[in-house]
């Protein structure tokens, strides 16, 4: 019995909850769930097929290895190129397809470039190798930011100088706003547990107030997930939308204010590319001018090759919700978990992987 | 990535724990929060402790069950009041 996860997977009270959903709704309702970890719980626990068919669950632009475009891909690569760079990145990164070689690849090559669990490992390797420029690829949204804030912070607090950090940290409101302006059309959100987790529920303000979408701040086991929908079902049947929790556990109204000061110390916005999306406006993380000593792209001139998209990939259309991973020629037959051709199928979070791995 | 767990802290020294799901360990920075105490479950993320998990909601969300239970019995009471009136 784990504590905190078991409970939240109770059948019966799954199914009660279905049963309360089926009783509380009378029209059709489409929620987006922008988090991929909840993509993943989604099709893990089949919620779609406990759901009356006028409810529809839709997958959002929220899988951070999804949306971090090819180019950052190509850069890391040329980075882990170079004689004096060790790379170090959490796994989830390694097998992406870049224009023409994956990270993978480029450590059967004999490239320095290890997983590590956190980025204090890899502030270790900085310490063991003195000799070396160790980068660390930051990517996620919220959640992560807060670590690669402190790994920065530390290595400044420790004068550590031959470490970097190659951000592609993102944030998710401009992406949840971009995709409603672009004519995506849903009646609420479920939204991210772990961002908010740091943010609180501030950030999700304008979704009820300006676009009158529902949102519910979910958590990841079954039951989380029937209540937040059975919330956002009663949200929009009343047609009152607002910012609510449902993952009270873990999601306080104000957030880690611990974690946003440390964001803040380190990072500033920047407008950031998205795949799908495009660039959105402050969607991205940068280094502050006072830790630009760290900052893998101003202090490492290297040579990127040109980008090259894959044809027939339709990732970026699954990641604004136009399209489903059943849309996709390739799906299943020349892109599978074991030979991926598009981020969506590489990252376990993806809707591609989740939809070959839970329901194909 | 996105994936958090949630762990119990089994120990703590100079500001780092030792946490454990289900018999494993894991190591985990307090960096980011503040009372935290042996005993205590957090949310584990890339080796950080990003939240504490609270154990009062984490109970009121599954009372959702025995409310319903109530809300029926009373709704049903009702009608039958209803019909019988
Ligand atoms: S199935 Fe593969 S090729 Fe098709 S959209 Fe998904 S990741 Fe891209």
């Amino acid at each position: 019995m784990i504590k905190y996860i078991d409970e939240y997977r109770d059948k019966k009270l799954v199914l009660k909850l279905a049963e309360e959903i089926r009783k509380a709704s009378t029209k059709p309702l489409r929620f987006m769930e922008v988090c991929g970890g909840h993509t993943m719980a989604i099709h893990k626990f089949g919620i779609p097929s406990l759901l009356p068919e006028n409810i529809r669950l839709l997958s959002g632009p929220g899988c951070p290895v999804c949306v971090t475009d090819r180019k950052y891909i190509d850069t890391a690569i040329a980075f882990a190129r170079l004689d004096d760079v060790i790379i170090t990145t959490y796994g989830d990164l390694i097998r992406v397809p870049g224009s023409t070689s994956t990270l993978d690849a480029e450590r059967g090559a004999g490239n320095d470039i290890r997983i590590v669990y956190s980025i204090l490992d890899a502030l270790t390797i900085a310490l063991e190798n003195p000799d070396k420029k160790v980068i660390f690829l930051g990517i996620g949204f919220e959640t992560t930011t807060p670590s690669s804030a402190a790994g920065i912070y530390n290595a400044n607090a420790q004068s550590i100088d031959n470490f970097f950090l190659y951000s592609s940290h993102k944030v998710m409101p401009p992406a949840m706003t971009a995709l409603i302006d672009e004519g995506v059309e849903i009646d609420g959100y479920i939204a991210p547990g772990h961002v908010s987790t740091i943010t609180g529920t501030s950030i999700y303000k304008d979704i009820p107030d300006k676009y009158q979408l529902a949102c519910v701040i979910s958590g990841f086991e079954p039951v989380d997930l029937m209540l937040s929908i059975l919330m956002l079902t009663k949200q929009k049947e009343a047609g009152k939308p607002f910012v609510e929790i449902q993952y009270k556990r873990a999601v306080r109204p104000e957030g880690n204010i611990k974690a946003q000061r440390l964001i803040e110390e380190v990072f500033e916005a920047k407008d950031d590319l998205w795949r799908g999306l495009g660039i959105l406006r402050n969607s991205g993380l940068r280094l502050k001018d006072k830790y630009a000593h760290y900052d893998a792209e101003k202090m490492i001139p290297v040579e990127v090759e040109r980008t090259k998209e894959d044809k027939g990939c339709i990732c970026g259309e699954i990641l604004k919700g136009i399209k489903s991973p059943g849309d996709c020629k390739l799906f299943g037959k020349a892109c599978t978990p074991s030979d991926p051709v598009g981020a969506c199928m590489v990252s376990n979070e993806g809707a591609c992987h989740a939809w070959f791995r839970y329901k194909a | 990535m996105c994936l958090s767990i949630p762990a119990k802290i089994e120990s703590i020294e100079d500001n780092m724990a030792i946490v454990s799901v289900g018999g494993v360990t894991y190591k985990a920075s307090l960096q980011l929060l503040d009372d935290v105490n042996v005993g205590d479950y957090i949310l584990l993320h890339t080796g950080f402790a990003i939240q504490k998990i609270s154990p009062e909601e984490a109970e009121e969300t599954l009372k959702i069950f025995s409310e319903f239970e109530d809300l029926n019995r009373k709704m049903d009471e009702e009608e039958k009041g209803f019909r019988s009136a």
